[in-house]
This record gives C-alpha cells, sequence and structure tokens, in this order.
C-alpha cells in the first residue's frame, strides 16, 4: 500500500475530525471521567465505559469516540496512583510498577515515582500512537504470521520472566509460580469442560478465579494488613520537596529505557490474545536485565518504574490494531469499546477488516485522539501528583479501611456474589503469608495470569500440529518451528539463563531476614499438600477429557518435586539460611500490632457482610475501626463512617451496582442500597 | 436431585398455571402499567462483552423510549456459569412493579435443553415478550470451497478440517453436527473464547472451516469474501411460518444447509439424525436471544412490554438501524414470541437422546 497516497489524506481529515473545540471538551470530559475511575483501584475501563455505553446511542461518532477513547487512554496512567502510593496494582497494567513504585513512596518519594511514572506513560502513549500511524497499514499480514505456536512461545517468554522475578530461592520462584497456574486452572477447562479442583455444588468456583480478586488479594491485602499493624504513615518522612521534577529529569535519563519499553508495549499490545496483563512484567524484565546495578530493583530503583509504565501506555495503542483490524477485542474494555462504537450514529462504522478500507479516516481520528488523551491525562496527574503524594503521609489506619472498602467493592463487581468477597480474604491470606515467607508473589500472579493462555495454546497447538503432521512432516515442522518461534525461543532462553543468574542480587520485594525453621516448614507443606491434591485431582479426570489433564498435572508435578527438593535443604541448611525468611522474625519491633487480631477486623467485616449485607456490615466495621482502633472520637466516626457509606452509594449508583446482600436480606425486603 | 427436580418443576408448573388465571382475570380491566419516574433493570447473564450485550445495548435505549412513563433502562450483567448462574437467579425472582426484566441466548437454552446440571430454571415459568432471531452461515478457504460440486459436498470427506470451536455442547453442537452429517472430517479445537477468534484463527491459515452468526459474517466475513480469501459454503437457514427450513432472507443468494445435505448422497433430510440436528437449530437460531418477565407478570405488564417493543420494531428508522446490528431477522412479539419460546425450548425427547449420546460418543462430553 502507498503509505504516502493513501494514509496523509486521511490523517488530514483525521486532523480535521479532531481538531474542533467540541470534540477537544468531549475529550478532556472523558479523560476527567477516567481519571475519577481509574484512580480506585480494581476499577478500570471496563467500568468506566460502561458507564458511558447508555449514552453512546445515537451519538456523533467523533465526539462519542472523543468520550470514550479519552476515558480508556487514562486509565493505564491514573491506575498508577493506587500502584505507587499504596502498593496495590491499579489494573493488570500496572502490577509490576508495584514492585519500585511502592517503596518509593515509602522514602517519601512518592511525587518522583509518579511523575517519572505520568511522564513515561505520556512517551510511551505518545509512541504507540506515532507507530501505529504507519503500522496500521501494513499491520494486517504480520499480526496474521502470529498463529498459536507463536502465541504459545510469547506466553513461554511471559513465563520466563519468573526467573527475574524468583527472588534469592529460585526453588521457591518456581513453587510460587506453579501454585499461581494452579490456581489459574481452577474451575472449567478450557477444553472439555472437565471440572479442575471444583465441583458443580459449587457453582462459584466452576468458572474460575477473578484477576481482579486474585491481583488484590495478592498484593493489596498483604500490603495494607502489614501497614496496619506497623501503625504509621506509608511514608514515616516529609514528601522530599520539589520531588515531581526530579521525576520528569529521571525519566529523560532513561529515554532509551523507556523507547524500547514503550516498543515493547506496542509490540505485546498488537498480538491478539494475549492482553495487556504480561506487558508489564516483561517491560520490568527488561528493565532489570538492561541495568548495570541490580541491588536497588525492588527497593525503590526508578528505572522499575519507569520500565513498566512506558510499556503500559503504548500497549494501549497497540491494542487497537486487533481491535480495529480484526474486530477482536484485545482486553475487556476494548469489547465493550467495539460494542459501542456499533452504538455510535446510524451504525455504520463497523469495526473489523473493512474499517481501514471505509473508515481509515476515523481510524486514525482514534489513534490521534489516543495520543491526545495520553497528553490531557498526564499533564492532569502531573499537576496532581504533589498533592496527591501526601496521602502517603496521612495515618494508615483511618486510610486502610476505607481501602478496604474499596477493595470489597470492586472485588464484589468481578461476580457480584458474596464468594468473591471469601475468594479475596482467602487470596489475600495466602498473599500474607507469601509476603511473610518471601516467596515471590510477581512470580505467583504471573503464573496466574498465563495458566490458561499457556494451557489453551499449548494444546490448540498441539492438536492443529498433529494435523499437520499428519499430511507430511514436513508441513507438521514449518508450522511449529517457524521464524518467529525460533527467535522467541532463543530470546526466552537467553531471558532465563541471564534472569536465574540475576535473580539472587534482585530483592523483588526487599530484604528478608531468617527466622526459625518451624513457621516456613508449615507453610510449605501447606503449599506441598495443595499441589499434591490438585496434582490426584486432575489424575482424576478419565482419557476422553486427557486434554484437561495434562496441564495441572505437568504444572503441578514440576512445583511438587521444586517442593520436595527445597523440603529437603530444609532438613538439611541451617536455620540462617535464606530459604527460612520470615518477616516477622525481622518485623517484630516493628509491627505494632498482631497478624490475627489485624486479620480478624477483615474477618469481622466478611461475616457481617454475609449476616446484614455490604452497607450494614461496612457501616458497623468503619464505626467500629476508626473508633476502637484509630482511636478517634465518636463525632468523628461518625463522620467518617457516613462520608465511607455516602462515597460507596455514590459509586455504586452512578456504575449502577448492587453491594453484597446477606442473610439479613433474604429474609427482608430493604430499599438500595442495602438490599 | 431428579424427582426432586421434576416434583419442583410441577409445583412451579401449577404456581404458574395459578397465576395464569388470575391474570388473566386482571387483563379486563388493565390499562397497562406506567414507569414513569422508575428504572427498569434488563438482567443480561453474560459479560459486556458478549453478543447477548450488544444486543441489549442496542435495544435499551429504544425501549426506554418506548415504555410508558420512560423509565430508564438499564443493563445489568450477570455472568457465570455459562449464563446458567444468572438464570438461576432469575428463577428466583417474582413478579413485583415490572422493573426486572431478562435476556436469555442459545446459551442458556442448550444447557436447559440437554439438562446441564446446573440448570435450575424453567423456561415455562417465564413470561415472553419479545424473541429476536438470528442465523449462521458456514464458510470454507476458496481451494477447499472450489471441492464442492455444485451443492454436493461428497469431495470434501476426505479433507482433514479444523474448526476453532468454544465448547460441544455449545451453539457450536449446530455447525458440527451439520458437518458430521455431510461426512466431512471436522476436528474441533476448543478453547477458543469467542467467535471472532474463530475467525481469526480461520484468518491465520489454522482453522480451514468455519461459521459465524449472521451479524458476525456481515462484519468480519464478508470482507473476506470480497477480497478472495473466504467463500460462503451454506447458511443454517431460517424458519417460515409452518416451521420448513427456507432461505435465509439475509442471505437469499446463499444455499441452505438443507440443500446442499439434499445435495449430498451421504446426508439425509429426513430421519432421528436430521430432526436432532433441525430442533437444535431451532431452539439455537430462529429464537435465539429472548427477553422475559419473571414469573407471576401481571397481563398488565406483559401488554405493556409488548406494545413497546411492538412500538419499537414500529418505528420509520428500525429497517436502518437494526439491519447491521441484528440482521434482518424476525423480532417476534405476543403470540409469535410465545410460539418462538414453544420451539426453542420443547425439543422432541427422541432429538435431545440422540444428541445427548452423539455428544457422549463423539466428545466424551457427559453432563451429569
Amino acid at each position: 500500500m502507498d503509505f504516502v497516497a493513501v494514509a496523509l489524506p486521511a490523517l488530514g481529515d483525521a486532523a480535521g475530525l479532531i481538531l474542533q473545540p467540541i470534540v477537544l471538551g468531549y475529550l478532556v470530559l472523558g479523560v476527567v471521567m477516567g481519571l475519577c475511575i481509574g484512580v480506585f483501584p480494581g476499577l478500570g475501563g471496563i467500568a468506566g465505559l460502561s458507564l458511558l455505553l447508555p449514552f453512546m446511542f445515537g451519538m456523533d461518532p467523533v465526539l462519542g469516540l472523543a468520550l470514550m477513547i479519552g476515558m480508556v487512554a487514562v486509565v493505564p496512567t491514573s491506575d498508577t496512583f493506587a500502584s505507587v502510593l499504596m502498593g496495590i496494582p491499579g489494573s493488570s497494567a500496572s502490577q509490576a510498577t508495584v514492585l519500585d513504585g511502592f517503596p518509593m513512596a515509602k522514602r517519601g518519594e512518592a511525587a518522583r515515582a509518579l511523575s517519572a511514572a505520568f511522564s513515561s506513560s505520556l512517551f510511551g502513549g505518545l509512541v504507540g500512537a506515532a507507530f501505529l500511524t504507519v503500522f496500521i497499514l501494513i499491520a494486517r499480514p504480520i499480526v496474521l504470521e502470529f498463529r498459536t505456536p507463536e502465541l504459545l512461545m510469547i506466553t513461554i517468554f511471559g513465563l520466563s520472566m519468573v526467573g527475574i522475578l524468583a527472588g534469592r530461592v529460585a526453588l521457591k520462584g518456581i513453587a510460587a509460580a506453579g501454585l499461581g497456574m494452579m490456581i489459574g486452572t481452577i474451575g472449567e477447562g478450557d477444553s472439555a469442560g472437565e471440572l479442575r479442583m471444583a465441583t458443580y455444588d459449587m457453582p462459584y468456583l466452576v468458572d474460575g478465579l477473578k484477576l481482579v480478586i486474585v491481583g488484590l488479594g495478592i498484593f493489596a491485602i498483604p500490603e495494607i494488613v502489614a501497614l496496619l499493624r506497623q501503625d504509621r504513615a506509608i511514608s514515616d518522612r516529609k514528601p522530599l520537596g520539589g520531588g515531581w521534577l526530579t521525576g520528569v529529569r529521571d525519566w529523560f535519563s532513561n529515554i532509551w529505557l523507556s523507547v524500547r519499553c514503550s516498543i515493547i508495549g506496542v509490540i505485546v499490545g498488537v498480538i491478539p490474545g494475549l492482553g495487556g496483563s504480561v506487558v508489564d512484567w516483561i517491560a520490568y524484565g527488561h528493565s532489570v536485565q538492561t541495568t548495570k546495578d541490580k541491588s536497588k530493583f525492588g527497593s525503590g530503583e526508578i528505572r522499575g518504574v519507569i520500565g513498566p509504565e512506558s510499556s503500559n501506555n503504548a500497549k494501549e495503542g497497540g491494542g487497537l490494531v486487533p481491535t480495529l483490524l480484526f474486530g477482536i477485542p484485545g482486553s475487556g474494555s476494548m469489547a465493550i469499546f467495539i460494542g459501542a462504537i456499533a452504538l455510535l450514529g446510524s451504525g455504520n462504522i463497523e469495526v473489523g477488516p473493512s474499517m481501514l478500507k471505509n473508515n481509515l479516516d476515523i481510524t486514525y481520528a482514534i489513534v490521534w485522539l489516543l495520543a491526545l488523551a495520553n497528553v490531557v491525562g498526564t499533564l492532569i496527574c502531573i499537576a496532581a501528583s504533589g498533592g496527591i503524594a501526601r496521602l502517603t503521609t496521612i495515618p494508615f489506619a483511618l486510610l486502610a479501611p476505607f481501602l478496604f472498602m474499596i477493595i470489597s467493592f470492586a472485588a464484589f463487581q468481578s461476580g457480584q456474589n458474596l464468594m468473591d468477597l471469601v475468594a479475596l480474604f482467602a487470596i489475600g491470606f495466602l498473599g500474607i503469608m507469601m509476603r511473610r515467607f518471601d516467596w515471590s508473589r510477581p512470580a505467583f500472579l504471573i503464573g496466574f495470569v498465563l495458566s490458561n493462555p499457556a494451557e489453551t495454546y499449548a494444546n490448540q497447538a498441539v492438536q492443529i500440529a498433529q494435523s499437520r503432521f499428519r499430511k507430511g512432516f514436513e508441513e507438521g515442522f514449518d508450522y511449529i518451528f517457524s521464524p518467529i518461534v525460533i527467535v522467541l525461543i532463543i530470546i526466552t532462553l537467553l531471558s532465563v539463563v541471564v534472569g536465574l543468574r540475576q535473580a539472587k542480587t534482585i530483592m523483588a520485594e526487599g530484604a528478608v531476614e531468617s527466622g526459625a525453621k518451624r513457621a516456613p516448614m508449615i507453610f510449605l507443606l501447606v503449599v506441598l499438600g495443595y499441589l499434591i491434591v490438585a496434582f490426584v485431582n486432575a489424575s482424576m479426570i478419565p482419557d476422553y477429557a486427557a486434554a484437561d489433564r495434562v496441564f495441572p498435572r505437568f504444572v503441578s508435578g514440576v512445583a511438587i518435586v521444586a517442593c520436595l527438593i527445597l523440603l529437603v535443604q530444609m532438613m538439611i541448611r541451617p536455620e540462617t539460611h535464606a530459604l527460612f525468611a520470615d518477616r516477622e522474625a525481622g518485623d517484630a519491633e516493628t509491627n505494632a500490632h498482631g497478624l490475627w487480631s489485624t486479620l480478624a477486623w477483615f474477618a469481622g467485616l466478611l461475616i457481617l457482610t454475609s449476616l446484614l449485607g455490604f452497607i450494614l456490615a461496612l457501616g458497623l466495621f468503619l464505626f467500629a475501626f476508626i473508633r476502637l482502633r484509630a482511636g478517634k472520637s465518636l463525632g468523628f466516626s461518625a463522620l467518617y463512617t457516613a462520608a465511607g457509606i455516602a462515597f460507596m452509594c455514590l459509586m455504586a449508583g452512578l456504575l449502577n451496582r448492587d453491594f453484597p446482600p446477606g442473610l439479613l436480606q433474604s429474609y427482608m425486603d430493604l430499599p438500595w442500597p442495602l438490599t | 436431585m431428579k424427582t426432586f427436580n421434576t416434583a419442583r418443576r410441577v409445583a412451579m408448573g401449577l404456581v404458574a398455571a395459578a397465576t395464569a388465571t388470575l391474570a388473566t382475570e386482571a387483563t379486563a380491566g388493565g390499562h397497562g402499567i406506567d414507569l414513569e419516574g422508575k428504572t427498569v433493570e434488563w438482567v443480561i447473564p453474560f459479560s459486556e462483552t458478549g453478543g447477548s450485550a450488544k444486543w441489549a445495548n442496542f435495544y435499551a435505549p429504544l425501549l426506554s423510549e418506548a415504555l410508558p412513563g420512560s423509565p430508564t433502562v438499564v443493563v445489568k450483567f450477570m455472568p457465570g456459569a455459562g449464563s446458567t448462574k444468572g438464570a438461576n437467579w432469575f428463577q428466583e425472582q417474582t413478579y413485583d412493579d415490572g422493573t426486572l426484566i431478562f435476556g436469555s441466548s442459545g446459551s442458556t437454552q442448550f444447557p436447559y435443553l440437554l439438562g446441564d446440571p446446573r440448570v435450575r430454571y424453567e423456561y415455562g415459568d417465564w413470561n415472553v415478550v419479545l424473541a429476536s432471531g438470528t442465523g449462521g452461515v458456514a464458510y470454507l478457504p476458496p481451494d477447499l470451497a472450489g471441492m464442492m460440486d455444485g451443492l454436493d459436498a461428497t469431495a470434501l470427506q476426505g479433507t482433514d478440517f479444523i474448526y476453532g470451536s468454544q465448547g460441544a455442547t455449545r451453539l457450536d453442537l449446530v455447525p458440527l453436527l451439520a458437518w458430521e452429517m455431510l461426512g466431512l472430517n471436522v476436528e474441533p479445537v476448543f478453547g477458543i473464547k469467542g467467535r471472532g477468534d474463530g475467525r481469526l484463527m480461520f484468518e491465520r491459515g489454522e482453522a480451514n472451516i468455519d461459521y459465524q452468526t449472521s451479524s458476525s459474517y456481515l462484519s468480519g466475513v464478508t470482507p473476506l469474501v470480497a477480497d478472495g480469501s473466504a467463500v460462503p459454503m451454506m447458511s443454517w437457514g431460517a424458519l417460515d411460518a409452518d416451521g420448513n427450513i427456507v432461505r435465509d432472507p439475509t442471505f437469499p443468494d446463499m444455499p441452505t444447509f438443507k440443500e446442499v445435505c439434499d445435495a449430498t448422497p451421504s446426508c439425509e433430510t429426513s430421519g432421528t439424525q436430521w430432526d436432532a440436528w433441525k430442533a437444535f437449530f431451532v431452539a439455537g437460531f430462529p429464537a435465539q436471544k429472548m427477553v422475559f418477565l419473571p414469573a407471576g407478570a401481571s397481563a398488565d405488564a406483559m401488554a405493556t412490554y409488548t406494545k413497546a417493543f411492538e412500538d419499537i420494531k414500529a418505528r420509520a428508522d428500525f429497517a436502518e438501524i437494526s439491519s447491521g446490528r441484528l440482521g434482518v431477522y424476525p423480532q417476534m412479539t405476543g403470540g409469535e414470541a410465545t410460539g418462538a419460546l414453544d420451539s426453542a425450548t420443547k425439543v422432541p425427547g427422541e432429538a435431545k437422546d440422540f444428541v445427548i449420546n452423539w455428544l457422549s460418543e463423539r466428545y466424551g462430553v457427559t453432563l451429569n
């Protein structure tokens, strides 16, 4: 396709479409709404777009696009707030930002981390848009080169990042990733519909656990509980003055890293089927590998923020390629985006193969609206970062109940089932234990996220390859070992070797002292026990559904071997070895409260919810917590409670969501929001 | 469990019959319900991303305009267990003031028909106010399509086909059974997340046979047909007023599966296998998506909603705004909708047994 002849007029048309005051106004409106929603952990593009959907019908296409793109584009920027300030992954795109961003916030450098992150986001977004402008015209044949074996190899490449994030004891990292993958296989198998570690008597488990719940449980709850036990603010220092300018300078001095990670983001985003959940990990791995002094990663290395943040906004641009050119959504929010486009105007924009021929101007308008939204969003975020960074100086006992409220609400939105809260609590407890015994939580999350693609692509690739081999050896061989696959295999091998060699120096979650033998051993035995049960459970799947059996058996088998070796090592090694890492030993003097009493608060919220429904339970919880734990006056507690509940109702009202009902609600009909 | 369910269904049936009698009495003085200032919740048992979401989002603003008092109509998503979770939930709801409606799909119908153990709902209890039809088209790569002798697919019987499938017990049952009847050796590759992924697999050359529902065919495959990388093989067809399979009005130039089957010597358009295919096609396509009021809905509410959907259909611009989104298919209300519900949820026992047996023999799927 002749780029100049085709693209330039369309680019001109697109500029004409966008550069009108009213379009820009809608864009800003979308950005502001996206910011308001993206700031809260667990609520992202899906929640935001659902909010806009009712207004899309018959709306002028360009205005509607401006509103929606403004909203979608800013989510990976604004979710950085939660990741950096609270240590909670704001969305799947910011998981890796937590690793170094949060330690910086604890050091009082929140503003610096935020502004470095926002600069990277902006840059990534612009690189993504620029790249797309050219690439979108030639993308179709390239994207079609990524068949199942290539997708499988990219998934495996993503998994190889576990090597870097495994921590001091590589085997523990492997076992953690294996456990994550096994948790990911819970529910109905994709190939034959056999149940793994679930029964039809517990319908909740049949669908498997949702990423929102696992992400919040494994990262957010352990951090909140840990901070709460120390009973102080997130940062015990005054915010460093002028931090946000330093952040921009940090970004600029690492601009090449930012360029490379942006390109990684676009490329992974372009490939349909993987979505964005691995992009940030790959970028983080790349940042680690290309940094000379690796010792600071995990304790506040600015490059660990710049890498993932550059990639996650670029990914949004890349993700538009499968969405627009193939009509295949790269993520949940893109799926709604497609649906919403059909509502616009008279429905004559048809996302899919005809997009480039019939709507090239609209396509470019979308790409450049995305770039503009990034600029607007980043400017607002940078302007706000200094102020918002002060959140880190508020006593955590005041912040924690609010966070718990938001997280519970977000978790409940994923399945609208009380079981969502139970699952959140259970995974949260697992997260607390993994944090305590220094089992790599990033490795666990990578395993969980990639479990399903790894299994599906492996099964499909094997099945299709078998069919090709039946036709002839050469055809099968060509199918599996395409040039792209071979290149990916080489990159993966290099990454694993380099990663494992360096893993020992990278404390992805900070240094941990070693404690006594007993507690770490018990945790290992519990994990081992679960893996063995899962192995046996998978083995019982009958032969005709073998496709659902192979993957969990293989993964749990590997993880069991890793655990057994660990067990033997634990028996031989002395108590001072890194194997016996136990945060309770090191943090004993900084913890003002016990683990169990802190957990009991949240268990209380859960039990109350199951009895009285969420809102009533929340009222009691907030009031009691502020009064008893934070030690504030009755009046303050009442005010806090009222504000919290009002906020929750406003949020749920806007998004048109319900709250978890309890036992009480099954006996009585109560008006919303008590239902 | 089985007896319990049966007993429960009988009991439910009685309750439904009783309410129906009451409802008829109420009609006498009924003038419809006024929903001014209220919010109608339209529960969709799928996620925000599926075809049912598109369908509901299309109708929601129109319904808001058409209902008396112009209530706000919001679409609520309640995904889980392939829509049986939401349907089970709806079964527990009783009619209150007409502000709750439910949208089911073929994926809700199939588990019900096949006796999936998770199904705790009973279509007989619900009150249908709209039934939306759709169709489907199977297509091939050009080289394979060229091997067909007119409508006779016999020459394709030696080819190894790969098909990206969402699962043999889902709507994919209809194409898989159709291809098998034609004697094609189609190996389904499971684990596809949506039909769009199946089309992508076809475009990548990994799958060499595929099908799409009508609206996805129009948007996703027509351009491929235009540039010569796909050729339509057949449509599933549509039903005429007498229940015969005729050409799909959206694709009048395309032969139906019935025609292709007739022209292929090894395929029979009569007998148990054909009846089973037809029964499941009827359950899955001509009345694929339906809107229900909960058990015990008053005749007034039924009349109000039926009128609202009729008004939507009567809009001057309805053909224009719906053709691209829903395809040219009947949007049935009133008696038509009830008839469609009947044919979609009452499959002859023989057809059901055949399919259950076929699923377990061919794919090892047992639903108990």
